[in-house]
């Protein structure tokens, strides 16, 4: 049944295009997940989450500087290649500077009829973030309805609220049974999950997550059935599924993750009030933060460190997207913050492409490292 | 162009060039004594909302972040030893480098101009790039827990403020000055939080009016020379010691231009450049010279402070300011909501909404300084200003501008080819048409 989830992640054009033609409906990009998706689906349109293609390209150079992210440069590299041609449009909820230039010259260069920079609040931990984002959500639900022609009722925001909940309760009841000492889901079967559910109908998506839950508790799928070393992931987003597959062949499970393309994206939901519009955005603000609005406290750290104990985890892997400064900013506090739980930590850094060779030599290196601490 | 006579146009020293000097010299002395007098020390970035803080009293002394950091790349070997703490303490060497300055003399216990670090007793930070509030997160921790507060200004571009935008920057200015009273214990005097918003008005309206004297012929001031003239409204620029200083200035670069004075007497060539220069190597405007070509500014040493906007001939010009538009402060909110819109129009703060906005203020400073093309830095110290660079480039050529580009750091002279830097100034001049001046030396 994994299989699936894992062929909607890996043709996830094909989908879309599928659903758009069975539909009729819009097909809108994103480029992170602050994005208020709740709205979009309420207008009946899927909201696809816009991902690099993890290919060498040369045809950014000219539009993005080459110290930004490589994967803000594999997102736009996507859009100049026609990989998203069947988009009806695209729209940045703020982002960090990186993800912004991939939107921007997005924008600029690949006719969209939609383009929608929300301005996303970074303070979210200041209280007026509440009402401010609230106030553009609803000049984006003005919008989209602009662009749908269609008036997106509070009825249509309760059912696109409820089916997006379902799908962050049922994802996060799979990966709550992952604590278990034999996980009967790999990290790679988990990541598909979780990435597929970021381009497909959340209702089609929820349908198969419940027959697989379903399964997981009878006990009839099996996992990689390894409990060697139970991992961590953690930092920037991360869709490197080779990455992923080629660290569990070492002996490894991959219990939990904190990326905004894992956890990060699931794993609250919106708590009803009155004003849906209030709801939505304080689901946004009071999600697990991305770095680069977690301050000036820190809430990552505690939300990190009890993932860590509620799975489990013996070591962890922060992985970080070259040049991502808001990451590069948090993973010595991480580190620090883990080793105090008595948790070592190992530094990775992810380009478009990863040089598989040489990161299985570190990663073999820090599992026999784990495994020492085992043994003696 | 052929190689002509050097010095076709005559030239000066500034009148009061000492005096900016002195000015920023006290500045650092102020806050390094701040405790001696009773007083507080903060930190903030050059973009802080720090009229604010004066509400608390004129003995509240800011550290500005950036120009510090700006101070110990000068020092080479001060910064090298910044940048080596910071990166061995497990911050990476692709981070900002005024940040790794910055935290590395914290690291080191070492104060620029000598002797230990100055603690901050708070911090009053604002975040519009990612880098802003997280350097400030690590310095606090690493100085034990300072308080901190910070105010999120990304509402987007100037051009589509609305009144909710306007709000959410005024509400959290209205909660910081609570946590202002609530850190220090001190009382929160209105005045003089007026009194500072205008001085802030006046020191970058009068910062810009100087920017824009320099679309005279030949330019009175030179970029090199205008990166030790702003700098003071980076440090301090709500109060009345710098807000006095721009307009003796002004008047002095007005005198300038009436007496035909040149900031390079060889000029023949105008470009501008944008983002912030390699700070150890400042010499590359120099180079330029030896062509007869002067960069008569950049959008970072205009728009980083200045304040500018659309005058009814379709210009650019120095923003009305408050004073000058009759408009006195009643109250807190009032001045409040002129100061966040005043902070929002800067001209480096679009370029984070798109790369659009800064194109075309290039476009215009190029059609209005008279330009012969622009020399951009891609600028691997800071993500913030470089943001968009690469579009900018092509928005500038298919209008037909003149591009030359050059990568490096402002603050880590590891990442600067000065030679190579030279190659490519030879490689435009070249396309320019021009050729080296006879007898000149960079």
């Amino acid at each position: 049944m994994v299989e699936v989830f894992r062929d909607w992640f890996e043709h996830r054009h094909e989908y879309a295009k599928d659903w758009q033609k069975r539909t009729e409906g819009k097909v809108l990009g994103y480029f992170c997940t602050y994005a208020p998706e709740e709205i979009m689906y309420a207008a009946g349109i899927l909201p696809v989450r816009v991902l690099g293609g993890h290919e060498p390209q040369a045809l950014t150079e000219p539009h993005i500087f080459g110290m930004f992210c490589p994967f803000c440069r594999d997102c736009l590299a996507q859009g100049l290649k026609g990989s998203y041609d069947y988009l009806n449009g695209i729209m940045l909820s703020q982002s960090c500077i990186h993800l912004r230039q991939a939107f921007t010259s997005w924008r600029i260069h690949i006719p969209t009829s939609y383009k929608y920079y929300l301005p996303f609040p970074h303070g979210v931990q200041n209280p007026p973030a509440y009402k401010y984002l609230t106030s553009e959500l609803r000049v984006f639900q003005k919008s989209i309805e602009d662009w749908t022609g269609l008036k997106i009722s509070n009825e249509a925001l309760d059912k696109s609220i409820e089916v997006y909940n379902k799908n962050r309760r049922l994802l996060r009841e799979i990966f709550d049974l992952r604590r278990a000492k034999h996980p009967p889901i790999s990290g790679l079967e988990a990541m598909y999950l979780a990435l597929s559910s970021q381009m497909v109908d959340k209702a089609e998506h929820n349908a198969l997550l419940e027959q697989l839950l379903e399964r997981l508790k009878a006990g009839t799928h099996a996992g990689n059935g390894n409990s060697h070393i139970r991992l961590m992931l953690i930092g920037s987003e991360n869709d490197d599924t080779t990455f992923v597959k080629m660290v569990e062949s070492l002996g490894a499970d991959i219990v939990i993750d904190e990326h905004c393309t894992g956890t990060r994206y699931f794993w609250n939901e919106v708590e009803p009030q009155e004003d849906r519009l209030a709801a939505i955005a304080a689901r946004y603000i009071d999600r697990p933060p991305c770095p680069s609005k977690d301050w000036p406290m820190r809430r990552r750290l505690p939300h990190i460190t009890q993932l860590a104990k509620d799975y489990g985890v013996q070591g962890a892997v922060l992985i970080q997207q070259k040049f991502c400064d808001p990451h590069e900013f948090d993973m010595p506090s991480i580190a620090k913050a883990l080793k105090e739980e008595g948790i070592p930590s190992y530094n990775l850094e992810f380009d478009v492409t990863v040089p598989l060779g040489p990161f299985k030599i570190r990663m073999e290196a820090f599992l026999e490292m784990l495994r020492g601490e085992e043994l003696f | 162009m052929p190689g002509k006579a050097i010095g076709h146009y005559p030239t000066e020293p500034l009148k009061c060039w000492n005096k900016a000097k002195e000015i920023r010299q006290q500045y650092y002395e102020d806050y390094r004594t701040a405790h001696e007098r009773g007083g507080l020390r903060w930190g903030g970035g050059a973009w802080t909302l720090d009229a604010l803080v004066w509400g608390l009293g004129d003995d509240c002394h800011l550290l500005t972040t950036e120009p510090y950091s700006a101070s110990i790349a000068f020092n080479k070997e001060l910064s090298a030893k910044c940048l080596e703490a910071a990166e061995a303490k497990g911050y990476a060497r692709d981070l900002c480098s005024y940040v790794r300055n910055y935290i590395g003399g914290i690291l080191l216990d070492k104060w620029a101009f000598g002797g230990p670090f100055p603690k901050l007793d708070f911090i009053f930070q604002e975040q519009l790039c990612c880098s802003q509030t997280k350097w400030y997160q690590v310095v606090s921790e690493l100085e034990g827990g300072i308080p901190m507060y910070s105010i999120d200004l990304s509402v987007g571009p100037y051009k589509e403020l609305n009144e909710t935008r306007l709000q959410y920057l005024v509400d959290q200015m209205q909660e910081g000055i609570e946590w202002l009273q609530k850190t220090t214990g001190r009382t929160f005097d209105d005045e003089k939080m007026y009194k500072a918003i205008y001085n802030d008005c006046r020191s970058t309206a009068t910062w810009a009016e100087i920017c824009c004297l320099n679309k005279n012929v030949p330019a009175p001031l030179d970029e090199k020379s205008m990166h030790s003239l702003y700098v003071l409204a980076t440090l301090n620029k709500a109060s009345k010691v710098v807000a006095d200083f721009y307009e003796e200035l002004l008047d002095e670069v007005k005198d300038r231009v009436a007496r035909g004075i040149a900031g390079v007497g060889t000029e023949r060539c105008r470009v501008i450049t944008d983002t912030q220069p390699p700070w150890g190597f400042l010499s590359l405007y120099r180079y330029l010279e030896t062509y007869g070509c002067v960069s008569v500014g950049s959008l970072y040493v205009f728009g980083l402070e200045g304040n500018f906007e659309v005058k009814p001939d379709g210009t650019w010009g120095a923003r009305t300011t408050p004073q000058q538009a009759g408009i006195t402060f009643k109250n807190r909110e009032q001045a409040l909501r002129y100061y966040a819109d005043w902070n929002l129009s800067r001209p480096q703060w679009q370029h984070f909404y798109g790369p659009e906005y800064k194109t075309e203020m290039l476009l215009r400073i190029a059609k209005e300084w008279k330009l012969d093309g622009v020399i951009l830095h891609y600028n691997r110290g800071c993500e913030g200003l470089s943001v968009g660079i690469a579009e900018n480039r092509l928005g500038l050529i298919n209008a037909g501008i003149p591009v030359m580009t050059y990568e490096g750091n402002m603050a880590d002279e590891r990442e600067f080819d000065e030679s190579r830097a030279h190659s490519r100034v030879d490689s435009f001049m070249e396309n320019l048409g021009l050729e080296q001046l006879v007898g000149a030396h960079a």
